[in-house]
């Protein structure tokens, strides 16, 4: 099909010429001759189709990058403003190992609360890592050093890199319910039901907010239930938190899973990414960190983290700490990254709301509740891999096949054809 | 640790068990509901008593703030040997002090350095509105690539031309290095990599976490002060058929010690008599001798031969962008299909390392690489670092001899790059920390650049 065939002539972009070989090692051939094509990564091989497809009708509600109601990307201006003061005043010296105090100190804050008594008595191991890809690999290679016996428990479904990572990282996965297709929304039950199964102790992986791919979150009340089962199984929860500010428009709001799993006492792991909150993606800025019980044993923690990622990249870059760590120093710079966060966080739930309205107005047999129930970054529209599949290959609109719409991409001059797509492949489904 | 432990979760446990919680189904407190649907999902199937149940939630050691911490066992990590120098030289109020440890270029006044090209390119990418900052593709900032395999591998490598090299972004040095390693553990039937004995600290930590396994071959000759080249021959000649070899292309770290061209063409011949992989560390290009192409010139000999080796490549030194983590790993491939195919796997190591490299330091190089006037300024400026440290070189050399230094020091003169292993033991080392404050790692490698009295 069209996307296949793109994707293939892609690839085979590179013409073989031939080759001139010292006679020596003619014979020899190489090493790597049995290494196998890989297979294209399922989310960012679809930006890859989408710049390939030369339609000038194409939408790409693929990747997760935020983009203007003009489907720009966008550079903040607080970040603008942050790089102008940055930009030839230091030095570009290593960062410590740990990163940027600066950047971790704020970035503590903001998952925390500004007055935690954790941050107070140092009970925090945290250190900078390459936003939140880096913080998960940094947090499952630290599992596997030093529970070597545990194991993962990952939402079904949940970000496909998140199982490359623990993978890598050699630690065993295991599978929780999460999102239930019938309701599309929440399977709480079957949630409750594997965490209780779970043996005592058992590492998971909870999305603090905007679930990605679903956009389905627990309620508050339903995260305290859980909270409390975690208690009782003694379960160390590890909350991924990508989109902080972005969910609601409400950075302390968009924290609560994580507050309230703080007040019931649990020591938690938490990865922070400012990719799309601070749309500092390229930047790969973001930050680990662990709860621990005292100060002693958070200088213990860290330095173990320091020590996993020396042999990895010695210490983190230097850049998008900076202009972190500018922004949120600085009251006004910090304010102005408020303002603009909620901009984005608004504009995505009235794309939602448009998009839903346009698909009721179609007359579609379906309910499209779910999308403005959905919350994030990204809608799980339910479209079947085959619907996905004609949307691309007949209205050259690219969404990774498990259906999700990333609604960052969806804009007042696209949502309407998108619509119509959408109403077209699904208007014969029960 | 065990002891402080146990007796402060017993305390806590005390505390908690006088606590009294009354709890029914008909209360309509929050908290009891959510106690009580803890306890609905815990009963299905038992049949104990409601008292009970309730004790086990709360009497038990759990993860929170009444028990231990899951990672309780965890001891204190050892100061990495050589960024552990830094650390206890930021601590010393002393105002005599002397930081010869890290590897980081330091002017005549001992000030950091920000090249000025590099400036430039910051304020070129500044001015340029239409610049984003979206996610670069996994493999990274695709001109940057190609413009670091034509500075390593020279503009005109038929291995380029041949589309036979893929290069990647990575975090400067150590992350080329890691990811090539562990794209050798996946995908390369021999999982031994020899390093030099001695060599960077941080060598055998990064090829080992990659999954390889290290072996070392001799290197330095410390009755010489210089190469142990015998020792070499012999050691790679012994090593099996196909295993992976770390060679410093220049500078070498920690002892300055390089191959003369005579005995890198003994070393290529041997190599591919027996099959073995080279994987270069190059570090220092520009730095070691004030020219690029020189400092290149062994991995070129390896590539113009029409053999198999990667390269992992950092701008830490040669532009001075330490911080912001900018190197380039490049596997040289027989073909441009297995070059295709080997780039294909690479994303699959980098996506879950970090999923894509940053992109700030790379556009500074790209910047700085793609403009004739602004590479041609560079390497002024590479070329004044390295003859700043040549004269460094000189000066130690002199000032120790006019004060009659017993011994032969002449290993300071002869030896090239940022290092000079300088033949001081561990306790002389100690002594000169605590005496002078003068800050070196206690291998006794130790760094030219400042102006000695």
């Amino acid at each position: 099909m069209a996307m296949a065939t793109t994707i293939r002539n892609a690839a085979s972009r590179r013409a073989m010429s031939p080759i001139s070989v010292d006679f020596s090692l003619r014979s020899m051939s190489s090493w790597w001759k049995n290494v196998e094509p890989a297979p294209k990564d399922p989310i960012l091989g679809v930006t890859e189709a989408f710049l390939a497809d030369p339609s000038p009708e194409k939408v790409n509600v693929g990747v997760g990058a935020y983009r203007d109601d003009n489907g720009k990307p966008v550079v903040l201006e607080c970040v603008r403003e942050a790089e102008r003061r940055i930009a030839g005043s230091s030095f570009m010296e290593y960062l410590p190992m740990g990163g940027s105090v600066k950047m971790v100190e704020e970035t503590l804050k903001l998952a925390y609360g500004d007055n935690s008594e954790f941050i107070k008595d140092k009970r925090i191991a945290a250190v900078q890592s390459l936003s939140g890809t880096g913080a998960c690999r940094l947090f499952a290679d630290f599992q596997k050093r030093f529970c070597p016996g545990s194991q993962i428990y990952i939402p079904v479904p949940t970000w496909s890199n998140h199982h490359n990572i623990w993978r890598d990282a050699q630690v065993p996965q295991k599978t929780y319910h999460y999102y239930h297709p019938e309701t599309k929304g929440l399977d709480f039950s079957g949630l409750m039901d594997d965490v209780k199964n779970a043996p005592e102790g058992s590492f998971f992986l909870l999305h603090a907010c905007a679930h990605n791919p679903t956009g389905v979150d627990p309620t508050d009340e339903q995260w305290r239930e859980i909270s409390q089962l975690f208690k009782a199984k003694k379960h160390f929860a590890f909350f991924d938190m990508a989109y902080q500010g972005f969910a609601s428009g409400d950075p302390a709001r968009d924290a609560k899973s994580i507050r309230i799993f703080l007040e019931d006492g649990h020591h938690i792991g938490i990865s922070q990414s400012y990719a799309k909150n601070m749309g500092l993606y390229g930047q790969r800025v973001g930050c680990l960190s662990v709860l621990c019980e005292d100060e002693k044993q958070a200088v213990t923690v860290k330095s173990q983290l320091q020590q996993l990622a020396r042999p990895m990249y010695s210490n983190p870059p230097l850049h998008g700490a900076h202009i972190v760590s500018t922004i949120l120093g600085d009251p006004e710079l910090k304010s102005l990254w408020l303002k603009e966060v909620k901009i984005m966080a608004d504009r995505i739930i009235g794309m939602r709301t448009t998009l839903k309205e346009s698909l009721e107005k179609l007359g579609s047999p379906l309910s499209w509740e779910h999308v403005t129930k959905q919350i994030g970054m990204f809608c799980y529209s339910g479209l079947t891999p085959e619907q996905v599949d004609r949307l691309t290959s007949e209205y050259h609109i690219y969404m990774t096949r498990n259906g999700r719409i990333s609604m960052a991409g969806v804009t007042t001059g696209n949502v309407g054809y998108l619509a119509n797509a959408i109403h077209e492949v699904t208007k014969s489904s029960s | 640790m065990m002891g402080n432990e146990s007796s402060s979760f017993r305390k806590h446990h005390n505390q908690q068990k006088m606590k009294t919680t009354e709890f029914s189904s008909s209360s309509s407190s929050p908290s009891d509901r959510r106690i009580g649907a803890v306890l609905r999902h815990l009963t299905a199937g038992a049949d104990f008593p409601i008292s009970d149940r309730l004790s086990s939630v709360f009497a038990s050691p759990t993860s929170g703030v009444t028990g231990n911490s899951v990672f309780a066992h965890l001891v204190q990590a050892p100061e990495d040997p050589i960024l552990g120098v830094t650390v206890a030289y930021n601590k010393d109020p002393s105002p005599i002090k002397l930081n010869l440890g890290v590897g980081a270029y330091r002017t005549e006044e001992g000030k950091p350095l920000v090249l000025n090209v590099v400036r430039k390119a910051e304020q070129q990418l500044i001015s340029d509105r239409s610049r984003i900052k979206e996610y670069l593709p996994i493999v990274g900032l695709v001109e940057f690539n190609k413009l670091s395999a034509k500075l390593i591998l020279g503009a005109d490598s038929p291995a380029i031309s041949e589309n036979r090299v893929t290069t990647v972004e990575c975090l400067s040095g150590t992350g080329s290095l890691r990811v090539g390693g562990e794209f050798l553990a996946k995908h390369y039937h021999q999982k031994t990599i020899y390093i030099t004995q001695p060599t960077w600290g941080n060598h055998p930590k990064i090829f080992t976490l990659a999954g390889l396994s290290v072996k070392t071959y001799r290197y330095y000759d410390p009755s010489t002060r210089g190469l142990n080249f015998q020792g070499l021959l012999e050691d790679l000649g012994a090593a099996p058929p196909g295993s992976i070899v770390l060679l410093h292309a220049c500078a070498h770290n920690p002892t300055g010690v390089d191959p003369t061209i005579q005995q890198w063409e003994q070393i290529r011949k041997l190599i591919r008599s027996k099959g073995l992989m080279p994987f270069f560390d190059s570090a220092y290009q520009g730095f070691a001798s004030g020219s690029l192409n020189t400092d290149a010139k062994p991995i070129r000999m390896f590539v113009a031969d029409g053999g198999e080796c990667l390269v992992a490549q950092s701008y830490a030194k040669n532009m001075g962008l330490y911080g912001e983590r900018v190197g380039a790993l490049s596997i040289v491939c027989k073909s441009a299909d297995v070059a295709g195919r080997v780039e294909s796997q690479l994303k699959l190591v980098i996506r879950p390392m970090y999923s894509s490299p940053p992109i700030h330091g790379a556009s500074i190089v790209a910047v700085i690489l793609r403009d004739r006037n602004l590479f041609n300024e560079w390497t002024l400026e590479l070329k004044a670092m390295a003859d700043r440290i040549i004269s460094m070189r000189k000066q130690l050399f002199e000032a120790l001899r006019a004060r009659g230094t017993p011994g032969d020091w002449s290993h300071i003169i002869k030896q090239i790059g940022m290092f000079t292993f300088t033949g001081l033991n561990p306790a002389q080392v100690s002594f000169m920390t605590k005496e002078y404050h003068i800050y070196m790692t206690s291998d006794g490698f130790t760094f030219p650049t400042f102006e000695i009295v």
